[in-house]
This record gives C-alpha cells, sequence and structure tokens, in this order.
C-alpha cells in the first residue's frame, strides 16, 4: 500500500484498521508519527534512538532548513523549480546548494577567467548592501511605508554608482 | 529609421559575403550582462522592471553604440511587429512573447542588436555575414566597454558576470554560426557534424535557436559552457577546431556530388527551382527546403541566373510576419501561402 501519512508528508508505512463501535477507522502512519501515537514501537531500536526519533516527531523543526537569499529572498527549492535565480547575491547565498549545478552546466569549471570589468574594484559587500536596501525598499511600497520608503531611496542614491 | 524601414531590406548580415560564405551564412556573439544591485529581471516588481526599461533605454541611446539606433518598444508593439522581430533573429522568440515592460535597440544596418529586460537585464547580440566571428567579437567586446563605463554590471571573482540562469555565468558570452549543409544532408553523412560538436561540447539547434527543429538544412552550432575559459579560448574552438572541419566536410560532400551523383544532383536542384518559379501555393517550410537546394545550386555552380543575395533575402522575407507587413494587412495560411508563391515567382522570374 502506498500513499502519505495522514499527519506529516513523509511515507505512509504502517496501516491500520480499527473498527469502533461498528464502524470501520482506517489509519495511514508514517513510522514516527506512528510510534508518537503509540500504535508501534521499534524493537531492536537503541533507546537514545527511540527518543531521538520521538523528539524529531514531536518537534517542529524541518529535518534540513532549505537555504534562501537574505536580499531578494528565494529559495534553492524556488531556483530548482524556475531554473532562474533571483538576484546577483544568490550565487553566495545559495553557494553550497548551487556549486554542483553550475559544475554540472559547465563541464566542471568553477572559476571565471575570462575578461573583467574595469569597475571590478566595485565590491561586492557594496553591490549586496544595494540589492538588501532594494528588497527593503520594495517591500516599505507594498506596505504604503512610504515615510520608511523614501528614506530607503534616500540611502540607495548615495551608495549607488 | 523605424521597424516598418526593416521589410524593404534583409539585414547586413544576409548579403551573403564574408568568409566560407559557401557553407557559414552568419556568425553570432552575444554577451549576457546585469546591474549590479539590482535583483534579477524575474524577481524584480513591476516598477522595478518598468524602471530598468527606462533607464537601460536611455543608456543604450546615450551610448551612441553605433551611427544609428532605432528602440523598439516590445511591450507597445504589435504581435505582427514581434514576430518581425524574431524572424529577423533581432529578438528571442521569448523576448516577443513576453508580457513585461522590455524593449530591442537596433542597429540601422541590423548587426547590433540590444535586447533590453529579457532573461537578463541586457543582452548585447553582434550578427555578421559569413564566418566573421573575430570581427563579431570585437565588436561586441566594444559595446559591452562603452556600456560599461557608464553602468555597473553585477561580477563575481569567483563566477564572473553574474547571470539571471548559471548556464550564462562568467563570460556571459554565446558564439555561434550559422551553417548550411545540403550537401552532407544529401548524402546522409550529417551525423559527423553531430559527433565533431558533441566531442566540443557543443549545441546544434535549428534556424530559430533553443528548441527549435532544423528547417531546410540550417543547423546553428553554439557553445554551451561560459565558466572557465577566456573568450579567446571559446572563440578559438570555432575558428580553429570545429567551424573549419564542418567546412571541410560540406564541400567534401559537395564535391562527392558534382563528381559521382550530377545527374540526381541536378534533378533535385532543378526541380526544385521549377517549382519555385511556377507553384501558386506555398508554405514557408516547402519555401526552406526548395531554396536550401537552389543555393547549393548556386554555389554548386549549376544555377547561374539567380544569386545568392536574393536567396537569402527569400529566406528572410518569405517568412509569415514579413509577408504580411510587406502587404500591410493580416492574412491567414491559405492567404499567406498564395502571396508567398506570388512573391517568390516575381523574384525568381528568369
Amino acid at each position: 500500500m502506498k500513499g502519505k501519512c495522514e499527519k506529516c508528508d513523509r511515507p505512509a508505512t504502517v496501516h491500520m484498521t480499527e473498527i469502533i463501535g461498528g464502524e470501520k477507522i482506517e489509519k495511514h502512519l508514517c513510522e514516527q508519527c506512528a510510534m508518537t501515537a503509540g500504535i508501534t514501537i521499534k524493537a531492536n531500536v537503541p533507546i537514545s534512538q527511540m527518543l531521538e526519533d520521538f523528539v524529531l516527531a514531536t518537534s517542529n523543526a524541518p529535518e534540513e532548513s532549505p537555504l534562501a537569499c537574505d536580499c531578494c529572498g528565494i529559495t534553492f527549492s524556488e531556483f530548482r523549480s524556475k531554473g532562474l535565480l533571483g538576484c546577483p547575491n544568490d550565487y553566495d547565498a545559495l553557494e553550497s546548494q548551487l556549486l554542483p549545478i553550475v559544475r554540472r552546466a559547465q563541464e566542471n569549471a568553477e572559476q571565471h577567467v575570462g575578461k573583467v570589468p574595469c569597475r571590478a574594484g566595485d565590491d561586492q559587500v557594496r553591490q549586496t548592501n544595494i540589492l538588501r536596501l532594494r528588497s527593503q525598499l520594495r517591500d516599505a511600497v507594498a506596505t504604503e511605508n512610504y515615510e520608511l520608503a523614501a528614506r530607503l531611496r534616500d540611502q540607495i542614491k548615495e551608495v549607488e554608482p | 529609421m523605424t521597424l516598418a524601414d526593416l521589410t524593404r531590406q534583409a539585414g547586413e548580415w544576409l548579403r551573403g559575403a564574408g568568409a566560407m560564405h559557401d557553407v557559414v551564412i552568419s556568425s553570432r556573439t552575444r554577451l549576457a550582462r546585469n546591474l549590479a544591485g539590482m535583483p534579477f529581471l524575474s524577481r524584480c516588481s513591476p516598477a522595478q522592471q518598468h524602471e530598468l526599461e527606462q533607464r537601460l533605454r536611455r543608456e543604450v541611446l546615450e551610448a551612441a553604440l553605433a551611427r544609428e539606433m532605432f528602440y523598439v518598444d516590445v511591450a507597445a508593439a504589435g504581435p505582427l511587429d514581434r514576430q518581425l522581430l524574431v524572424e529577423r533573429h533581432l529578438i528571442s522568440r521569448q523576448h516577443g512573447a513576453a508580457e513585461h515592460p522590455r524593449g530591442v535597440a537596433v542597429s540601422s544596418g541590423e548587426t547590433i542588436s540590444i535586447m533590453v529586460n529579457e532573461e537578463d537585464h541586457l543582452r548585447l547580440q553582434v550578427l555578421r555575414s559569413g564566418f566573421e566571428l573575430d570581427e563579431a567579437f570585437a565588436e561586441i567586446n566594444r559595446i559591452d566597454d562603452r556600456l560599461e563605463s557608464r553602468l555597473s554590471f553585477a561580477f563575481h571573482s569567483r563566477y564572473g558576470y553574474l547571470t539571471a540562469c548559471p548556464t550564462n555565468v562568467g563570460t556571459g558570452l554565446r558564439v555561434s554560426v550559422m551553417l548550411h549543409l545540403p550537401a552532407l544532408k544529401l548524402t546522409n553523412t550529417i551525423e559527423k557534424v553531430f559527433h565533431a560538436a558533441q566531442d566540443l561540447h557543443m549545441a546544434i539547434r535549428g534556424l530559430y535557436g533553443e528548441g527549435t527543429e532544423a528547417m531546410g538544412d540550417f543547423f546553428q552550432l553554439s557553445n554551451q559552457t561560459t565558466l572557465g575559459k577566456t573568450e579567446g579560448q571559446i572563440l578559438s574552438e570555432f575558428r580553429d577546431q570545429i567551424v573549419p572541419a564542418i567546412v571541410e566536410y560540406e564541400r567534401k560532400a559537395r564535391e562527392g556530388l558534382v563528381r559521382q551523383q550530377l545527374v540526381a544532383a541536378d534533378d533535385r536542384i532543378f526541380r526544385s527551382l521549377a517549382l519555385l518559379r511556377s507553384a501558386m501555393l506555398i508554405s514557408s517550410e516547402e519555401t526552406m527546403y526548395l531554396l536550401s537546394l537552389v543555393r547549393l545550386g548556386i554555389n554548386l555552380g549549376r544555377v547561374r541566373d539567380v544569386d545568392i543575395k536574393t536567396v537569402n533575402e527569400l529566406f528572410l522575407l518569405t517568412q509569415p510576419a514579413h509577408l504580411q507587413k510587406i502587404h500591410n494587412r493580416e492574412m491567414d495560411a491559405n492567404e499567406r501561402a498564395a502571396c508567398r508563391a506570388t512573391y517568390i515567382r516575381q523574384r525568381l522570374a528568369p
């Protein structure tokens, strides 16, 4: 039997049919939710592992914190689904997950050796700073906080080349 | 100069000149550039997209990149005008079909086109007739330098020029050559070209780039990687390795046709010419296919009363949007087929 756990998104591996008061109730759970509900216990598993599973199953902590860019907000999975990055800062913010993709697309290359702009001195810290200010500006406009927007616009003007 | 003037002629790059022009129709270089401190286009708000379009339009036009340049506001252009720009290779199909604020600046000879707000903020393109990659690159590099003196481009010490899609990152340089390979196709040896391209990690596509079929024996060969090689290395792979090899294959196949299968080849060529000269209804696919064989006939010295320039122009001017612009009205496929056939008969009249 296939399908997802009723309580979370993991695959359901525990299937149970209960008959209560003549009514048939089917339950499909993953191992951890089944354990939490006290339906199953893992035999031959060290107690520490059982505790860890229990904590994992009850806490809301995601298994892997998804990478996101603090300038444009794009997550790695959003990039995967669209194939397009959100801003120049993503190359640093998502680097650990992006690099294998860059290498695959670029015959394993990972270092630029071509032309360098005359203005290469225009350092990345400043560029990222502008990106961040722009993203804040966008939010300020969206929430109609025009006072903040005006301030941010002045700041951008000051630091922009 | 405006968009309407374009339909009266084919672009400079279709004049049928330049090195190896019997096989290489045109050479193209393209650079992808984005402004530092701005999100990539797909992440820009509509207001930011508008702001970018206004700013880049002004900067590109003020940079005086060519003696005469005109700008087309693609978002405001009608569907026919957009298709016209696609048929002339001045914008990509995606740029034609999108809906956000965007445009293209074009030089009067159509050798330079600069797309504003495509997948990247700027897509610079230089087209040349024949195999003139070095010249096309020198020109695009000059344009890039000129723009860079006014704009700050997103650049990273490790990844180079930063682009919305990691397949363009690094140099941002895409080089492509349009090849006419009818003899390899006729002799069923086109596989050789695909293998040669594969060995050098290059892509072979149809006439209008990504996702298009090869029509009328025209193939577009382009580099797939943009990172880890200098611009010079990318160019040299084309100049010193793959293009001379493919041109040699095609020329050998043409010699073989003349030596061993002249009557059969003549039959195909002159039947094609006769069809073009007498058809009353003709589709653009059939036109491409027949013109391709006539072009081969001219290059083999078999067809003497038609010149290459006329054939090159017909490839372009018989496309759907061009026909409709020339006649200044919208037409359905049947009307176009009749109109196309009439136009071809006139141009190829002996």
